[in-house]
């Protein structure tokens, strides 16, 4: 038997006292799309963290083809990227100064080419030296989400809310570029409270509502 | 399906040091296109060492005695302006996130932005203190002591007060708290780097204490970034 890519294994979550959700088990295999519905403080972004790493569940534990993230920590990073709340952009530096940071800090190293190409797929072709202060909400989202344009090689995607502040057509864009994703077989784990998200049919994807 | 056809995603050369490298050229552009954060450390450091001239009056051998002390006292209490904001800034934009989340171990980044920090504020109050040296009439041989004092203690301070800013980052008042924690475990930093200017003024040797100091700055090297790394991991939990 295979074992699946992501496991989460008997996940518990208390926060500030409260028990959000315990109990959660979860094999999700390559090539899957898992989209985390709920109510807010539901505890959706509290578990795309412990899926990352970047929160300790109260109890159980969270498995990378077979290893606790916390054992493997840079080599699961290697093959991860999270998109949080926050765009993870600096103000003072231009979109793509701002997505060579983050692409560097990844591990990648893309040329100026590479970048521009990203940017222009997301819908910003000549705001690459615009400073982020600059732009809109939306287009400071679109920056971001630019970093998964270049993360292709990566097998997991962790997006919190990534739909969030964008227009019908970046939105689009986005939802074809999850679905290419997970057709390489990649695994994609996402919330979104867009209920109206059309995704294809064929995508083998898994709905976890908490 | 389930026919894994990612692109392959080979690790760069430079490995881990590629990582920290891209840190410190993002602190330095940043600190580049807000020269006013560097500036504001060097003038309240420029300003409180010329206070005590002004305050003490013309009393050139009690300046001169306490010339070293003075100087040092102003260099830590300018380095902790600017180490509440090292990771804080980070922490708001969430881009402290995505260096929790790097392949780069987080030690490393934690170096690059000490790095950044000392390059950003204490090279530049090394640089400029044998100016202010002036005001307090030590002789060139003391002031070229002092230069090569901070030169070696200031990394010290940017290194441990990561330490107190990876601890209070996110925390409210961390400013006063991070002095708090941060100001006494740098206390042997000052007493070595202003009494290696002592020394040097009373013509006695002070490869003692530059020994101390490097000493100090390699133990703060190899303990201050997986410390504050740790930090880091618990306050973004």
């Amino acid at each position: 038997m295979v074992t699946p890519a992501l496991q989460i294994c008997d996940l518990h979550c208390v926060r500030g006292g409260r028990r959000v959700f315990d109990g959660l088990s979860l094999d999700i295999p390559e090539g899957r799309l898992l989209r985390v519905s709920g109510a807010n403080g539901a505890g959706k972004t509290s578990l795309l963290r412990m899926i990352c790493g970047l929160l300790l569940p109260a109890r159980g534990e969270v498995l990378w083809r077979g290893q606790r993230i916390a054992a493997l920590r840079e080599d699961f990073h290697r093959q991860l990227i999270y998109l949080g709340h926050a765009a993870a952009l600096k103000d003072d530096l231009s979109a793509s100064e701002n997505l060579v940071a983050a692409a560097r800090l990844s591990g990648l190293d893309p040329g100026a080419a590479e970048v521009e190409a990203a940017l222009a797929s997301t819908g910003l072709r000549g705001h690459a030296h615009v400073p982020v202060r600059n732009l809109s909400q939306g287009q400071r989202r679109r920056v971001a989400l630019a970093r998964l344009v270049l993360g292709k090689a990566s097998a997991l995607w962790v997006l919190d809310e990534p739909f969030n502040a964008l227009d019908a057509a970046a939105s689009a864009w986005l939802l074809q570029l999850v679905s290419g994703q997970v057709r390489r077989g990649a695994i994609v784990v996402l919330t979104s409270h867009d209920a109206d998200l059309s995704w294809p049919d064929t995508l083998p994807q898994l709905e976890l509502a908490l | 399906m389930n026919t894994l056809a990612l692109p392959v995603s080979e690790p760069h050369g430079a490995g881990a040091l590629h990582g920290m490298r891209c840190i410190v050229a993002r602190d330095l552009r940043i600190a580049l296109r807000r020269p006013a954060d560097s500036a504001a450390v060097l003038f309240f450091f420029v300003i409180v060492v010329s206070l005590f001239p002004l305050g003490i009056g013309p009393e050139p051998e009690l300046l001169r005695r306490m010339a070293p002390g003075i100087v040092w006292v102003a260099a830590l209490l300018a380095s902790m302006l600017s180490l509440a904001r090292l990771f804080a800034d980070d922490l708001s934009d969430g881009t402290l996130e995505q260096q929790l989340l790097s392949p780069t171990p987080l030690s490393l980044l934690v170096l690059g932005k000490a790095f950044a920090h000392w390059l950003c504020s204490g090279l530049p109050l090394a640089l400029v203190s044998p100016l202010l040296a002036l005001q307090f009439g030590l002789p060139s041989g003391a002031m070229g002591v002092l230069v090569v004092t901070l030169l070696l203690g200031t990394p010290v301070l940017s290194l441990v007060g990561a330490i107190g800013a990876a601890l209070t980052v996110g925390v409210r008042g961390a400013g006063v708290l991070l002095s708090l924690l941060v100001l006494p475990l740098v206390i042997p930093v000052l007493i070595f780097g202003a009494g290696a200017v002592d020394a040097s003024l009373v013509g006695a040797g002070v490869a003692g204490h530059f020994s101390l100091l490097g000493a100090m700055l390699v133990l703060a090297l190899a303990g201050a970034p997986p410390a504050a790394a740790a930090a880091l991991r618990i306050a973004l939990e």
